[in-house]
């Protein structure tokens, strides 16, 4: 057991019907993802990445193919995979703590009591530093901010997999930054298997294992994946002059302004 | 500003006379001279001088901000005072060109002479002003209230469920135009009453904003709230409390707002209709007699009854609303 995949993504299609007829968004997609490996989903606007997400995620199903989390087939959203949105999505009228508590009420309220849930969205809002802002409402605090509560909720249900949509594409460098390391801290605490999607080549080659590049749409499909093989805890400074690093993110950019030109 | 940092250098050099604030505006030369010619001062002569700038300061701002307070509470009563003596000007104007046509003046008195005892009771008919508006307005808050429990979760099923829209979307089409009186003779059929018949017509009428909103507000619910509630596989009633209904109560609460003007509306006209008590029935009465200064105080009363319980709802709309994040 300790060699199966923990995400398999096998043979996928997604055909949407419009009306111009069929549009293949995607098609036969292959990715196997091990427990707690970091992958990251990169390609122009269009091909297809946050449509796979989708589909991992549960929020649609695949025209074809299967999609397996944890030993079991995806067959629609679930809290064994939890998603962090690129909209933060927080609810307006809930406090910080009421909006983790939501999401934790849902998966542990079964067996456990108020106290006990507490403790857990207490926690989850700890690891992402958010203690003080607990009882805030989404209005009371920044961009930043909000996107961390989209993280510490979707982490408090403890899932399987943690899927990642352009999380940190509607904040500006410098909080990006900051969160990038929050994240990085945060999945090596927990060590937790992610899928991100990501537009940006820096942020690609600093988080992840795996750099899976998706080429253009429509009917876009794996073109590339890249091995990251840079020491963990990855620092931004030391890697600013890392030839490793560079020679990765080279790979990358070429791939999607290169040869994805071309195939445009 | 220059006073007191020339100032200031002054006093670290020499102990030197104060400035007055008049004189900052002297060039430094000619203050240096000045200073070099007189005798030594105690530094807290000159420390008060430097206090006795910052009051004038103080003052000019303080008066600078009293006369903007002033303008703004200028140009935004006067005008509306302006208007009321243009009105009452026109008014007195009619009514010494029509006959019959009470002026301002007569009007007053006879609203000082009704509100005095607004709550007699000499009879079925014969009631104070005070209770026929509390009777219009219980005929209101009945048929408001029924319409809102039938309207409003009628409301919510139409805009989750689009089968139910499309079901129900013709009718309420036809329906919705129809004006209230039209209503009446059904309800005087059914209940062969007026007091149940009225409160019909109100709920009839202020029924249609309040679903239609609702189905707005149940639609316009952002995608974002509810891919949350799918990701995390909430049961149907954790939806509707902790994401529907908190979302959807801005829009519900317009609803009301706009249901309470036409129900407002709706119960004079019904009640001039089918009489009995209330102000729009003591509107028809007092024409009955040919009071018409009575019948210009009911149009004020209305329109100032109808004017609160509009400010009142936007007041609870307030409170409920929260800022698009």
């Amino acid at each position: 057991m300790s060699n199966s995949f923990h995400l398999v993504v096998d043979n996928v299609d997604k055909r949407f019907n419009t009306k111009q007829g069929e549009f293949i968004a995607i098609r036969d997609v292959n990715l196997r993802v091990q427990r707690g490996e970091f992958v990251a989903l990169i390609g122009h606007s269009g091909c297809g990445k946050s449509t796979l997400l989708n589909l991992i995620a549960g929020l649609s199903d695949a025209s074809s193919g299967v999609l397996v989390c944890g030993g079991r087939e995806i067959s629609g959203p679930g809290p064994d995979r939890g998603v962090v949105f690129q909209n933060h999505s927080l609810l307006p009228w809930l406090t910080c703590f009421n909006n983790v508590y939501l999401a934790v009420e849902r998966v542990f309220g079964a067996t456990e009591k108020k106290p006990q849930l507490t403790a857990r969205t207490e926690a989850a809002l700890k690891m992402v530093g958010l203690t003080h802002a607990m009882h805030k409402h989404p209005n009371e605090i920044s961009g930043g901010m909000k996107q961390r509560v989209g993280i510490a909720r979707a982490l408090a249900i403890e899932p399987a997999v943690l899927l990642l949509d352009e999380p940190f594409g509607a904040l500006d460098a410098l909080t990006r930054a900051h969160l990038q390391d929050e994240l990085l801290r945060i999945v090596a605490e927990t060590k937790s298997t992610v899928v991100m999607v990501t537009h940006d080549v820096d942020e690609a080659v600093l988080l992840s294992d795996r750099i899976v590049m998706m080429t253009n749409g429509p009917a876009a499909t794996i073109g590339e994946i890249l091995d990251v093989d840079l020491p963990r805890p990855r620092d931004r400074i030391a890697l600013a002059e890392n030839t490793d690093y560079h020679h990765y993110r080279k790979a990358v950019v070429e791939f999607l302004y290169a040869k994805q030109k071309r195939a445009a | 500003m220059t006073a007191t940092l020339t100032m200031n250098e002054i006093t670290r050099e020499t102990r030197a006379s104060p400035a007055t604030p008049s004189t900052a505006a002297a060039s430094e030369t000619t203050m240096i001279d000045a200073v070099t010619t007189t005798a030594l001062v105690e530094p807290e002569v000159v420390d008060s001088s430097a206090a006795m700038i910052e009051r004038n300061q103080k003052k000019q701002i303080d008066a600078r901000r009293r006369r903007d307070a002033l303008t703004g509470f200028v140009q935004s009563v006067i005008p509306g005072l302006v208007g009321i003596l243009l009105f009452l000007l026109l008014w007195q104007a009619l009514s010494q060109t029509v006959a019959q046509f009470p002026g301002p003046a007569k009007v007053w008195d006879s609203a000082v002479k009704l509100f005095s005892d607004p709550f007699y009771r000499k009879g079925p008919n014969d009631q104070g002003i005070g209770w026929n508006i509390l009777a219009s307005l219980q005929r209101v808050g009945i048929g408001f209230g029924l319409a809102a429990l039938v309207g409003i979760p009628m409301g919510f099923m139409i805009g989750r469920f689009t089968y139910l829209n499309r079901m129900t979307a013709p009718i309420i089409s036809i329906l919705r135009p129809v004006s209230p009186l039209a209503w009446l003779p059904i309800g005087l059929m059914v209940f062969k009453a007026a007091n149940p018949a009225a409160i019909w017509v109100i709920f009839i009428c202020s029924i249609w904003p309040m679903i239609i909103n609702t189905a707005v507000g149940v639609q316009r619910i952002p995608q974002d709230y509810l891919n949350v509630a799918r990701v995390l596989n909430l049961s149907e009633w954790k939806v509707f409390t902790k994401i529907l209904f908190p979302a959807v109560l801005p829009y519900m609460l317009t609803g009301v707002q706009l249901s309470i003007g036409v129900a407002w509306l709706v119960i004079v006209a019904a009640e001039m209709l089918t009489g009995g008590v209330g102000i729009g029935f003591w509107l028809w009465d007092e024409w009955n007699n040919l009071v018409m200064e009575h019948i210009i105080i009911a149009i004020f009363t209305i329109g100032i009854v109808g004017l609160l319980l509009e400010r009142l709802l936007i007041a609870v709309a307030n409170r409920f609303k929260f800022e698009q994040v």
